[in-house]
């Protein structure tokens, strides 16, 4: 208890850290994963090309390696100077975007052929047909894995805090150098993350309960 | 549903605005790619002298070195989490409700902390100077409650007259379980159990944040001790890495795949669970049971 009293400052930023980096590189990962759902089942091979070889390589490549690119050589490219937390999202953000991408792909192929059909014969576009006919039916199949993705996510922003972002793990280690017991450090952690994972959760659920349908 | 469906065989206007976006896709692919490699060698990252320290015996025997202790730190930790996956399982399928409630408690537990912390906590708490068994001792922890989740929902999966022709033939539950339903329940997740194990590989990276000397530290240690030109051989030592494991991976999830193209070939009516089915964090048994519905392209499918 003594752990969490005396340095109730650090575990508050600690925390706060996790739910900031969580959040951030989870829109990251939607918008982008969303994107390359879009580009796997466009018409333009080149596109198809890029998704697949993103999803590929990104899936089969550590988080941590995938940090250390983006800590030690993103910054030689693009932009340096960036904080360690918009780095730290970014690298979080793209990792988990290959995952969203394969859900979303995998939620696409579940609406009925007959709807796209019946979009195509009416003259609508592919993009027409993606965004007003395919996705939103997609989105209520897509959303319990979605949300096994995000907490993966914020499971994996731990991984941050040994890139210098403030977060729990950070925490967890300032602590243990400090010399303080590393049961109750961990129980305290432990407890935090689940708050955060346990809030996800729960949104999901009441996201699903919202767009159930008969069907 | 496939790709196709979502538009039409394209007609002449149509050809002429896929191949505009084709080019123009390709254009912007190749001119970020072309941003990349101009700014990294004008930072004298690709100078043939960074890429020569691989040249040296002393840094190829390094790179040796760190891929053997990754292998054992993986080997280990699938040995490990797979007789925990087993043990788990069977004791969440229990009769006796404190044995299954513990099991329960258990796997929920250690499956919602993030596996960095465990391995942390076990190396601070335990086995500070052993770094590979603090690695591979938390490895197992995490993953032996994701095999187990998976393996239960291999048991479930078996077909009720299995167990209940079992039964009448006069064997007792243990007989049941290890003769009847665990070797059904692996054969039909066998690819769900290869993808976890690609997860499994891919973590031991996290040995690099206790000192573990595997291959992501060793690399770490590589290009941090050595000096090109004035400068840390950063980019040229990530590349060669990352190689290294995206080989292995991808390796592990073809062994995945080509297990589950075998079974699909076998007629013995238990099917077998899709090789890239997300399995970690929330509800592993219902993404394992509820994602056949198609396969994405390789495995390492696991969010972890």
């Amino acid at each position: 208890m003594n752990v969490l009293l005396d340095n109730f400052s650090e575990f508050r930023d600690g925390f706060i850290g996790t739910v900031e980096i969580t959040a951030v590189s989870s829109v990251i990962a939607l918008v982008l994963g969303l994107l390359l759902a879009g580009f796997r089942v466009s018409p333009v091979p080149p596109l198809r090309f890029f998704g697949t070889a993103w999803v590929t390589l990104l899936r089969n490549t550590p988080l941590t390696l995938l940090f250390l690119v983006f800590f030690f050589v993103v910054p030689e490219i693009f932009f340096p100077g960036m904080s360690p937390f918009l780095l730290g999202s970014l690298a979080l953000g793209f990792y988990t975007a290959s995952f969203v991408c394969e859900t979303v792909r995998s939620g696409i192929n579940t609406v009925p052929l007959g709807q796209a059909e019946a979009a195509r014969s009416i003259g609508m576009s592919f993009t027409q047909t993606l965004r007003l006919i395919v996705l939103p039916q997609a989105t209520r199949t897509v959303i319990p894995p979605l949300s096994s993705i995000f907490i993966a996510l914020t499971k994996n922003s731990a991984i941050a805090g040994a890139f210098s972002v403030t977060e729990l793990f950070g925490w967890q280690k300032l602590m243990s150098d400090q010399g303080y017991d590393i049961v109750p450090v961990f129980v305290w952690v432990a407890l935090g993350y689940l708050v955060v994972t346990f809030a996800i959760s729960g949104a999901f659920r009441l996201l699903e309960s919202r767009m159930e349908v008969a069907r | 549903m496939s790709a196709s469906v979502l538009y039409d065989a394209p007609g002449p206007k149509a050809v002429v605005r896929n191949r505009i976006y084709a080019v123009v896709g390709s254009l912007a692919i190749l001119a970020l790619l072309a941003v990349s490699i101009v700014r990294l060698s004008d930072k004298g990252h690709l100078a043939p002298e960074m890429w020569d320290i691989f040249n040296y015996s002393g840094i190829r025997q390094n790179i040796a070195d760190g891929v053997v202790a990754t292998l054992k730190a993986f080997g280990l930790a699938a040995v490990g989490s797979l007789v925990l996956g087993v043990l788990l399982a069977v004791a969440r399928l229990s009769d006796h409700r404190p044995v299954r409630w513990a099991a329960t408690a258990f796997v929920e537990i250690f499956r919602s902390i993030p596996l960095l912390i465990t391995i942390y906590g076990v190396w601070v708490g335990f086995l500070t100077d052993y770094s590979m068994w603090a690695l591979a001792l938390g490895l197992s922890i995490y993953n032996g409650c994701v095999q187990a989740e998976v393996l239960r929902a291999g048991v479930n999966s078996v077909p009720k007259g299995q167990r209940e022709a079992a039964y009448a033939l006069g064997m007792r539950k243990t007989q049941v379980m290890t003769t009847v339903l665990m070797p059904q329940a692996v054969r039909a997740m066998l690819p769900t159990i290869i993808s976890q194990l690609v997860v499994t590989l891919k973590d031991t990276s996290l040995g690099f944040i206790i000192l573990y000397p595997e291959l992501l530290q060793t690399a770490r240690l590589i290009a941090s001790n050595t000096q090109v030109n004035g400068q840390y051989p950063y980019v040229s030592t990530i590349v060669v890495i990352g190689t290294i494991y995206v080989a292995m991976c991808l390796a592990l999830s073809g062994l995945a795949t080509w297990i589950e193209r075998r079974g699909r070939r076998a007629k013995t009516g238990i099917t077998m669970g899709a090789a890239a089915a997300p399995v970690t964090a929330a509800d592993p048994v219902g993404a394992v049971v509820g994602s056949g519905t198609d396969a994405p392209d390789g495995p390492g499918g696991t969010t972890n």
